[in-house]
């Protein structure tokens, strides 16, 4: 039986319904990310979790025990806040050793647990100093010390990321991962960071409009998204406009040019408009090799961005972005030449609906 | 070159002098208690009264009685005010603000009224029941000013995520409130009860008509009846004043809170 469950989790605010009957398993010891945009209802649905929001309907159960109206106290979870919420009149010591307080546990089991929370964070001297003498990155390891002094059941970080510089981001997240996994913590990270989702993650939610799009490891979702939705939120993607031509074949029509999609039209019929998706790593200009799909276009424009070059050629009403290397020797092609663009038959995505 | 500007600074000289003179006169004057000479004298015979020392102490035991119940009236209100119920919160505020504009006359009228010898709470029967009148009618009259120090001092702090922080981590309402919340508005709480002790020290209208031993009205008593020791207590009662804005200031521009880049 999984660790977390959510059984048909709904919230209603006055008459807006903002989550749709979730179902999620999360094992234990994973660290699942919910990831969507603003407004998707990750940051509601984790809040459910934590006790600080109760559910409209649906059921919340932590290693078995429903905990659906038991206080957020009650429920042995860690939290972690984009706001790092430390306690400004605490110092980092007092932050840490709080919860063990909360507990009752004796002077020396917190001394000894503090300890061991500062090591495992990395800032063994910075027990007798106060929050505003830290900076935003360090604030963010004391408090993820703090949440995980109290030996909590489950973690749930509410973007902690996002108030931080790219640089110590990157080097924040590695850490947090690699303290999930000594401790093996089953983990909810919400995050709108696709990259921070896709890099930390066992397995991805993508949300969006209260409902979950599709839950899978972070290579299927970004290789096989199932929803439009997903394909476009995840990663960069060229969606496509075309024509079901012959379905046991997967052959389609784009722009009037036929190009086959090895994984199927998605249970579309012969004739039906449909949408692909192509990644643009997946495209490369040039002669045509045997057994991959051309398209021909015109190349509309040319960034030469350093190392790589953004083309964008269009096909009819269709448009495509790609990306190819820099070559010092070869000068970049000139906006309004034809191209050929070529992909393997794998590379096609079908999208249930059409573009618009 | 630009030229400096001469009126603003005549508006302070003006608004200094309209402070200053009157202050400096009766500063002046109640060193003249021995004909001919400057001394201390009328500040001797002031210190050296037993009702001088009984109606201060008398007032500022009720001070910081007031302080207390307030405290524990305001900040609960506050916080909950502003945790769980923001659409309250303008209803609040002009409830707080009320003593502002009935007059304290009025409001003790009304206490006699309510809690007089023959009513259902006959708190005026007894001196401590007048006592603990008085006291919740400072914590009234102060209320104005407590409330809106501690609002402003939770709308400095997160208080949505630090409870919700303490709340994570286990911990209970009366432990948030008292380990969490109230420490870290501690500043708040020091300004609004020193304005109580600078309000409760001076006032005169509830505790005459309550008929109790406070400072103010000693302080009417002896200006109706003295020359030079009135002018003493009006300095006495701005310094204590004045000792009450200088600790507001002192505990309010102590900490830091901005978090190192």
């Amino acid at each position: 039986m999984a660790f977390l469950t959510l059984e048909k989790i709904t919230k209603t605010f006055g008459n807006q319904t903002t989550i749709h009957g979730i179902d999620l398993a999360v094992e234990r010891g994973e660290f699942v990310s919910f990831l969507g945009p603003s407004g998707c209802g990750k940051t509601t649905t984790l809040r459910m979790i934590a006790g600080f929001e109760t559910p409209s309907s649906g059921t919340i159960r932590i290693d078995g025990k429903d905990v659906t109206d038991l206080r957020p106290n009650q429920r042995d979870i860690g939290m972690v806040f984009q706001a790092y919420a430390l306690f400004p009149n605490m110092t980092v010591a007092d932050n840490i050793a709080f919860g063990l307080k909360v507990a009752k546990k004796s002077s020396a089991e917190i001394a000894a647990r503090v300890k061991e929370m500062l090591t495992l964070i990395k800032l063994p001297d910075v027990g007798s100093r106060y929050p505003y003498q830290l900076s935003g990155g360090q604030q963010q390891r004391v408090a993820l010390a703090r949440a995980l002094a109290v030996q909590p059941k489950i973690l749930l970080l509410d973007e902690p990321l996002s108030a931080l510089d790219a640089k110590i981001r990157i080097s924040l997240r590695d850490e947090i991962r690699a303290v999930q996994r000594a401790l093996g913590i089953t983990t909810i990270y919400v995050t709108h960071d696709q990259e921070e989702a896709l890099s930390m993650s066992d397995r991805v939610c993508v949300m969006n409009d209260g409902r979950i799009e599709q839950l899978g490891t972070p290579f299927e979702i970004y290789n096989n998204p199932k929803t439009r939705f997903v394909a476009s939120f995840v990663g960069t993607l060229n969606v496509l406009n075309g024509t079901v031509v012959d379905t046991a074949t997967g052959r389609i029509a784009i722009d009037g040019q036929e190009v086959v999609a090895a994984r199927g039209t998605s249970g579309a019929s012969s004739g039906d408009s449909l949408a692909v998706a192509l990644r643009p790593e997946a495209l490369a200009i040039g002669e045509t090799e045997p057994g991959r799909n051309s398209l021909k276009g015109v190349i509309e424009e040319v960034h030469f961005l350093g190392a790589v070059v953004r083309i964008r050629v269009r096909f009819g009403d269709n448009v495509i972005s790609l990306d190819t290397f820099n070559r010092p020797h070869s000068a970049p092609p000139a906006r309004g030449e034809p191209v050929n663009v070529h992909f393997s038959h794998e590379d096609m995505l079908v999208l249930d609906r059409p573009a618009i | 070159m630009k030229r400096p500007a001469i009126g603003p600074w005549i508006t302070i000289i003006i608004g200094a002098i309209y402070f200053l003179v009157p202050l400096v006169a009766t500063f002046e004057f109640s060193l003249r208690m021995k004909r001919g000479e400057y001394s201390f004298e009328a500040y001797r015979v002031v210190f050296g009264d037993p009702n001088f020392q009984a109606s201060f102490t008398y007032s500022a035991v009720i001070a910081i009685a007031a302080i207390l119940v307030g405290v524990l009236l305001v900040v609960p209100t506050a916080y909950v005010v502003q945790l769980k119920l923001p659409r309250l919160r303008p209803l609040v505020e002009f409830i707080t603000l009320l003593p502002l504009v009935i007059p304290a006359i009025v409001l003790v009228f009304g206490y006699i009224r309510m809690y007089n010898s023959s009513s259902w709470i006959p708190l005026t029967n007894s001196a401590r029941g007048t006592d603990f009148l008085l006291t919740c009618a400072y914590v009234t009259l102060a209320l104005p000013y407590m409330y809106r120090a501690v609002d402003t001092g939770l709308r400095a702090i997160d208080i949505r995520t630090l409870t919700e922080a303490a709340q994570s981590l286990g911990s209970s309402w009366p432990r948030i409130l008292f380990q969490v919340i109230l420490p870290n508005v501690r500043v708040a709480v020091l300004s609004g009860a020193f304005l109580t002790f600078a309000i409760v020290i001076g006032e005169f209208t509830m505790a005459s008509l309550l008929n109790r031993p406070a400072f103010g009205p000693y302080l009417q008593l002896v200006g109706a009846n003295r020359a030079y020791e009135p002018a003493a207590l009006a300095i006495i009662a701005f310094i204590i004043t004045w000792a009450c804005m200088g600790l507001i200031q002192l505990f309010g521009g102590g900490r830091r809170s901005d978090t190192r880049r």
